[in-house]
C-alpha cells in the first residue's frame, strides 16, 4: 500500500515518530551515561523493588478480581443509567491523582468517613498511609479500567452463543464453564499486565500516601535522590533500573493486551437466560451497587470539603491554575502536532509506528524522561527556567499512544474512502488535509484534545522535579497546601482542579463531536 | 507567528521571578502566616527600606538539596533554618560564604563559626496530649503500642535530628532500636509540617517535635493540652542556623540581614511564633508560658563534624530497619 500514490506524505509523521523516539531514546542515554553505581543499591532500593513490583501486581490482581464479578454484573444486566455508569468508569482516566487521593484520604483516612462510622461500633480507626493506603488507591484508578476491558470481552461473547446455550437447556456452571472462562482466560491477562504496567510508574500516590521506607515505589525513590540528596548520579541509577522493569512489562502488557480501552459498544447488554434467579440478580445488584459508591464516594468527598474554601482561594492557587491551563494549552497543541501526521504515516502503512509509538509510551516513566532531561539541559541552561515547556513536553509524551488510539482508526477509515477520490481530483498535500481530512476528523480531535488536556492539568509528576519555589501548576500547588497543612484551601483547590480537567475535556470534547453532528 | 510570540511571553513571565532585593530560602513553616516570616519581612523592610522575599521551600534538608541544585545560578541570597547537623553537608558544597559579623549569643554551647550564623535553637521531643501515660525513653516506646509519626531525616531537620538523638543514646545499637520502633511509626512525612498537622488531625499518639511546641498551645491558642515527654535517655538538640550564599548579588545587604536577624527585633519574634528559644535571649526575658515547659537534665548534641561523620552510617541503619 505504501508504494500506492498517496495524496498525502508519509514523511511528516516519520518524522515525528523520529523526533519522539530521539528524544525518549536521548533521555535514556542521558540517564545511563549519567548513573553512579556509588554506593549502589543498598537495602532500602532493594525495598523499593521490591515495594514496586509487589503493589503492582496485587494493586492488578484486585483490581482485575473486582472487575470480573462487577463486568459481568453489568454485562447481563440491564437499568436505567447503566450507559452513564459504564461513561463515568472511564472519568477516573482523567481524574487527577491528587484529588483521587485527598477524596480517599476524606473518605478512608483516619478522622474520614469510613473512621467515623466504624467509631460509632466501637472499632478502630482505618489507618491509609503506607502499602495498603497505595493499593487502596490503585484499585480505585484501575476498577474501571479493569471492568471496562473485562465488559468489553463478555460483550464479544456473540448473544447468539448465549441464546444457543440456553436452548440447549445448558445448566449454569456449565455456561460459565464453556463461555466465559475461555472468554476471562482471553481477557484477563491482557488487563492485568496492563494495570501491572500502569502501576509500576505510580508516583503521586506513593508520594502522598506512601513515602516512608517501607512504601517508596523506584519512581519515588528517584524524586527523593533528586529533591532530598540532589544526587544525580544516584537518581539515574534508580531510573536505569525503572526502565528495565518498565520496558519488560510493556512487552508483556503489549504481547498480552489487544483490543483498545475505550470500548465501543459497551453499552449493549447481552440478553441472558440463565442468571434470572432472584439470587443471581441480588448478587449483581450487591456489585454493581459496591463498584459505584467506591468510585463514586470520594469525588463526593472532595466536592463537600472543597466547596467552602472555593470562595477563597489564595492567589497562588490561581496563579497555578493559570499555568497549568498554559502547560495543558501547550501540551495538547504539540499532542495534536505530533500524532496527527503520525496516523496519517500509520495509515499509509507505517505501522511499525503504531508498535514502537505505544510501546515507548507505556516503557517511558515521566521522571526518568525528567531526570534524563534534567541531565541534558543542565550543562547548557538553567532547567527550572525551562519549567513550563519541559512539564508540557513530558506531558505530551504520556498522551502520545492514547491519541494514537483514537486517531489512527478514522485516518484509516478517511484515506481508504476518500484518497482515490482526492487524487483523481487532483487535491493533494495541504489541501487534502484541509478539505478532506480535518474536516472528518473533529471528532477525534475534541477527543484527543479534550483527553491531553484533562491529563496535563492534572499532572503531578515531572513539575515535581523542575519546579522552583516560585512556580507551580495546580496540583504541585495543593501538594504544597497539604504541606503546609492548609487543608481547606487544598481542599478548594482540587475541586477547582477537578472542574478544570472535567471542563475542558467535555468542553474539548463536545466541541468536536457538536460539529461532527451537523 | 503572533500567537507563538504570545505564548513566549507567558512563559518569560511566569518562569522568571520578580527581582527583589534580598531573596532568603527557608523551611516552609518559618514563612507561614502564623510563622515568623510576616513579621521578620515587615521589621527588616522597615529597618534597611528594601524588599525582601522569604521563599519558603518544604523543610531543612530539602532546602539544602534545592540549594544544591540550583548551584550558583541560584536566586536566593541567604538561606535560614539549617542546622549543626547539615552544616558538614553545606560546607562541602563550597556554595556559601563567610559571614563578615560578630555574634552575641545566647546558646547553651559556645559557638564559633565563620560561616553559619545561628538564631534559634531547641530541644527534640515527643508531643502528645496532656495527662496521657507514655512511654517515656526509646525502649519502652519501641516495646509499646504507641503510634508516632516522624519525618524523614532525607529531607526534614527533626527526622534527621532523632536520628541522631538515637544515635547519641545508644551508638552502635541504634539499628536495634529502630527496628523495635518501626511498627510504631505511622507515617514518615517530608517536612514537620505535615506531621504536626496529620498529629493534631488525630493521626498518632505522638508526633516528633520540640520541648516547646507545647507553649504554642498554651500562648496562642489557650489549650494546655498538649505536653512534651521528657525522656530517660535526654534530649537531642538543635541548632538552627542561616548562612550568606556566595552567588549572592546583594553580600553587603544579606551581611546586614545576619545581623538584624541576632537584633532584638528579630529575636523577640522567634519565641511566640518559630517557637524555638531565641539565640540572643530578649531584654523582656521569655515569654509566659515557657517556664511551664519541660527543661532536658541531660542535653545530647553531635558537633557539626561528627554529626557529618555519622549521618551516612545513621541514615542507612534506618533506612535498613524501617524497609523491612
Amino acid at each position: 500500500m505504501a508504494d500506492r500514490a498517496q495524496p498525502l506524505s508519509a514523511r511528516a509523521g516519520i518524522w515525528a515518530a523520529a523526533g519522539v523516539a530521539a528524544l525518549i531514546f536521548g533521555a535514556f542515554a542521558a540517564v545511563i551515561w549519567r548513573a553512579e553505581a556509588g554506593r549502589g543499591l543498598g537495602p532500602s532500593d532493594w525495598a523499593a523493588l521490591r515495594f514496586t513490583v509487589v503493589q503492582a501486581a496485587l494493586s492488578a490482581l484486585l483490581s482485575v478480581g473486582f472487575a470480573i464479578p462487577v463486568a459481568r454484573a453489568l454485562a447481563r444486566r440491564r437499568f436505567p443509567g447503566r450507559r452513564a455508569l459504564i461513561a463515568v468508569m472511564g472519568a477516573p482516566f482523567i481524574l487527577p491523582v491528587i484529588v483521587a487521593v485527598l477524596g480517599l484520604i476524606e473518605v478512608f483516612g483516619r478522622s474520614g468517613w469510613v473512621s467515623q462510622a466504624l467509631g460509632f461500633l466501637g472499632v478502630p480507626p482505618l489507618q491509609i498511609y503506607g502499602f495498603h493506603g497505595v493499593i487502596l488507591a490503585h484499585v480505585f484508578f484501575n476498577l474501571p479500567l479493569a471492568t471496562r476491558l473485562i465488559l468489553q470481552g463478555w460483550q464479544e461473547v456473540p448473544a447468539e452463543r448465549f441464546r444457543l446455550a440456553a436452548q440447549l437447556g445448558v445448566d449454569r456452571w456449565a455456561m460459565t464453564r464453556l463461555i466465559e472462562i475461555p472468554m476471562l482466560r482471553k481477557v484477563v491477562p491482557g488487563a492485568l499486565a496492563v494495570i501491572f504496567a500502569i502501576c509500576l510508574t505510580s508516583f503521586a500516590v506513593a508520594l502522598i500516601l506512601g513515602g516512608g521506607p517501607r512504601a517508596t515505589t523506584i519512581e519515588l525513590a528517584i524524586y527523593q535522590a533528586f529533591r532530598f540528596d540532589f544526587d544525580l548520579g544516584r537518581a539515574a541509577l534508580l531510573a536505569g533500573i525503572q526502565i528495565v522493569l518498565t520496558t519488560g512489562a510493556a512487552v508483556v502488557a503489549l504481547r498480552l493486551g489487544q483490543g483498545d480501552s475505550f470500548g465501543g459498544g459497551l453499552d449493549r447488554a447481552v440478553r441472558r437466560w440463565d442468571a434470572t434467579s432472584r439470587l443471581a440478580r441480588q448478587i449483581d445488584t450487591l456489585w454493581i451497587l459496591l463498584g459505584t459508591v467506591f468510585l463514586l464516594l470520594p469525588l463526593l468527598a472532595i466536592t463537600l470539603s472543597g466547596l467552602p474554601g472555593l470562595a477563597d482561594l489564595p492567589s497562588s492557587v490561581w496563579q497555578a491554575a493559570a499555568t497549568s491551563l498554559l502547560v495543558a494549552t501547550l501540551s495538547t497543541v504539540l499532542v495534536l502536532l505530533l500524532t496527527l501526521p503520525m496516523a496519517v504515516a500509520i495509515a499509509f502503512g507505517r505501522d511499525r509506528l503504531v508498535e514502537v509509538s505505544g510501546f515507548l509510551g507505556l516503557a517511558a516513566s515521566p521522571l526518568v524522561i525528567g531526570t534524563g532531561l534534567f541531565v541534558l539541559i543542565r550543562p547548557v541552561a538553567d532547567p527550572m527556567a525551562l519549567v513550563i515547556p519541559v512539564t508540557a513536553g513530558v506531558n505530551a509524551l504520556t498522551v502520545l499512544p492514547f491519541a494514537l488510539r483514537i486517531l489512527v482508526p478514522r485516518v484509516k477509515d478517511i484515506v481508504e474512502g476518500q484518497s482515490r477520490l482526492a487524487l483523481t481530483l487532483g487535491i493533494t498535500g495541504q489541501n487534502f488535509v484541509r478539505l478532506v481530512l480535518l474536516p472528518r476528523m473533529r471528532a477525534q480531535l475534541g477527543f484527543t484534545a479534550g483527553l491531553a488536556t484533562a491529563l496535563s492539568i492534572g499532572d503531578l509528576g515531572v513539575i515535581t522535579l523542575f519546579a522552583d519555589p516560585d512556580i507551580a501548576t495546580l496540583p504541585l500547588q495543593i501538594y504544597r497546601l497539604m504541606g503546609a497543612y492548609r487543608m481547606e484551601a487544598a481542599a478548594g483547590a482540587s475541586l477547582l482542579l477537578l472542574i478544570l480537567s472535567f471542563g475542558t475535556f467535555w468542553l474539548l470534547d463536545r466541541g468536536g463531536r457538536g460539529h461532527a453532528e451537523t | 507567528m503572533k500567537t507563538i510570540a504570545g505564548v513566549a511571553a507567558v512563559i518569560t513571565i511566569t518562569g522568571v521571578a520578580q527581582a527583589q532585593d534580598l531573596t532568603i530560602y527557608t523551611y516552609d513553616s518559618f514563612v507561614s502566616e502564623w510563622g515568623p516570616g510576616p513579621k521578620v519581612e515587615a521589621a527588616f523592610e522597615a529597618e534597611c527600606g528594601c524588599d525582601l522575599a522569604l521563599v519558603g521551600i518544604e523543610d531543612g534538608a530539602a532546602l539544602l538539596a534545592r540549594v544544591r541544585l540550583e548551584g550558583s545560578r541560584s536566586d536566593a541570597d541567604l538561606v535560614l533554618g539549617l542546622d549543626t547537623n547539615l552544616i558538614g553537608a553545606a560546607r562541602e558544597t563550597g556554595l556559601f560564604a563567610p559571614h563578615g559579623i560578630e555574634p552575641e549569643l545566647d546558646l547553651p554551647i559556645a559557638w564559633a563559626d565563620e560561616i553559619f550564623v545561628p538564631y534559634d535553637w531547641g530541644f527534640f521531643a515527643f508531643v502528645t496530649e496532656t495527662g496521657q501515660n507514655r512511654p517515656t525513653n526509646f525502649q519502652s516506646l519501641a516495646d509499646s503500642d504507641t503510634s508516632i509519626i516522624i519525618q524523614d531525616p532525607r529531607s526534614s531537620t527533626p527526622g534527621l535530628g532523632l536520628l541522631m538523638w538515637v544515635k547519641a543514646a545508644y551508638g552502635d545499637e541504634a539499628l536495634g532500636v529502630w527496628e523495635g520502633l518501626a511498627d510504631n511509626i505511622v507515617t514518615v512525612t517530608k517536612g514537620w509540617s505535615e506531621a504536626y498537622g496529620l498529629f493534631l488531625e488525630g493521626e498518632a499518639d505522638m508526633v516528633l517535635s520540640y520541648t516547646t511546641s507545647p507553649a504554642y498551645h498554651l500562648i496562642a491558642e489557650e489549650d494546655g493540652s498538649k505536653m512534651a515527654v521528657a525522656f530517660d535517655e535526654g534530649h537531642y538538640m538543635q541548632i538552627e542556623v542561616a548562612a550568606k550564599l556566595a552567588s549572592s548579588d546583594a553580600p553587603d545587604l544579606a551581611d546586614s540581614f545576619l545581623e538584624f536577624m541576632l537584633s532584638e527585633a528579630f529575636q523577640e519574634i522567634i519565641p511566640t511564633t518559630n517557637w524555638m528559644y531565641p539565640a540572643k535571649i530578649p531584654e523582656a526575658g521569655l515569654p509566659d508560658g515557657f517556664d511551664t515547659l519541660i527543661t532536658p537534665q541531660n542535653p545530647l548534641l553531635f558537633s557539626a563534624e561528627e554529626a557529618d561523620a555519622l549521618r551516612d552510617e545513621a541514615l542507612s541503619e534506618w533506612l535498613t530497619a524501617l524497609s523491612r
